[in-house]
């Protein structure tokens, strides 16, 4: 076995800790001067990534890729600060039509077959479009296992076992690779990029390309009719008494 | 400024970047981190002795995991409640 090569798509959304805003035509979310961070689910399948690595299973490279705007080398400089070995980087400016789940997933299928990956390892979903398909689409495209939600991951030989948050418990899937991952929260802890790792990464090699290299040009399919903010939470009724409790509830329907 | 030992002088000052890059994520916002981690090295710069100093650093290198940690549980805590309640 001449050692794993997995990739690792991350996406560049707005960080977890912004409220996001909806722009003023309602068509979409304000993206403009408000921090961006790789998305938290991304970042659990790098440090998987790298944990199978340091756990000694044979991994031979770690790629990281990324398709979105100029700034997303930010966040694949992060991931290469954890542990990534290169990345890719597909540009996809803001004015150009958006990628959509399905156009992510076709264009990571192409990735896939150049870099000749064995394992993709994606973050269950974004915590911008909360679409939680991408994953899913590219097993498949790609005609792969897949193994959603992923709370453990272990790889012997060939044969990964992942075991994955369902509801109500977990389940416990086997698979021979090549197979795709999607991370879910518990999966692990990940590390902070810290500064001398930012200044190393520097020096890792980045590949700058185009949707036109992969021969694709998406067309959104999807159209976004309207964004809107959630209404407000009404605020709550104080009660004096058991009585006055009971016909209030009664009133609300849930008595 | 004499320097007793640059290694050692190096390595503080290494810490006390890395802390400050920690710090522009801080909660309460960078100026009130900043603040209060140059306080916190200044308090100690009479210190001369190399043990002394070797155990500011690591007291430095702990507080730099306890952040770290923060920052972790903090991301970990809010999307725990966006994604998992049930």
């Amino acid at each position: 076995m001449s050692g794993l090569r997995i990739l690792v798509p991350v996406k560049r959304v707005i960080d977890y800790a912004v409220k996001p805003r909806v722009n003023r035509a309602q068509t979409a979310v304000e993206t403009a001067n408000v921090k961006h961070s790789m998305n938290p689910f991304d970042e659990l399948s790098i440090e998987e990534a790298i944990r199978l690595r340091e756990r000694k299973v044979p991994v031979q490279e770690i790629v990281a890729f990324s398709a979105g705007p100029t700034k997303s080398q930010d966040i694949l400089r992060t991931a290469m600060a954890m542990g990534a070995d290169r990345s890719i980087h597909v540009v996809v400016e803001d004015k150009d039509p958006q990628l959509e789940p399905l156009g992510v997933a076709k264009l990571l299928k192409k990735v896939v077959e150049e870099q000749k990956s064995d394992l993709v390892i994606l973050g269950k979903q974004s915590i911008d479009d909360d679409a939680s398909q991408t994953g899913q689409m590219l097993a498949g495209l790609l005609g792969w296992p897949q193994a959603t939600q992923a709370s453990k991951v272990e790889i012997a030989d060939k044969t990964v076992t992942v075991v994955k948050e369902v509801d109500g418990g977990v389940e416990t899937v086997k698979a021979d690779l090549p197979m795709v991952i999607t991370t879910d929260l518990r999966l692990n802890e990940p590390r902070y990029a810290s500064l001398p790792n930012i200044m190393k990464a520097k020096k890792k090699p980045m590949e700058k390309k185009t949707l036109k290299d992969y021969g694709l040009d998406e067309q959104p399919r999807l159209k976004t009719v309207k964004v809107t903010e959630p209404p407000p939470r009404k605020g709550g009724v104080k009660v004096d008494s058991v009585d006055s409790m009971i016909s209030k509830l009664k009133e609300l329907g849930a008595l | 400024m004499a320097s007793f030992n640059p290694t050692l002088r190096h390595q503080v000052i290494a810490v006390y970047k890395e802390l400050l890059f920690l710090g522009r994520e801080y909660p309460l916002g960078y100026e009130y981190y900043r603040t209060r981690l140059r306080k916190a090295f200044a308090s100690q710069k009479d210190v001369t002795d190399e043990a002394q100093i070797k155990k500011g650093i690591e007291r430095a290198q702990f507080v730099k995991k306890e952040i770290e940690a923060l920052y972790y549980l903090k991301r970990y805590r809010a999307l725990r409640q966006r994604y998992d309640k049930i």
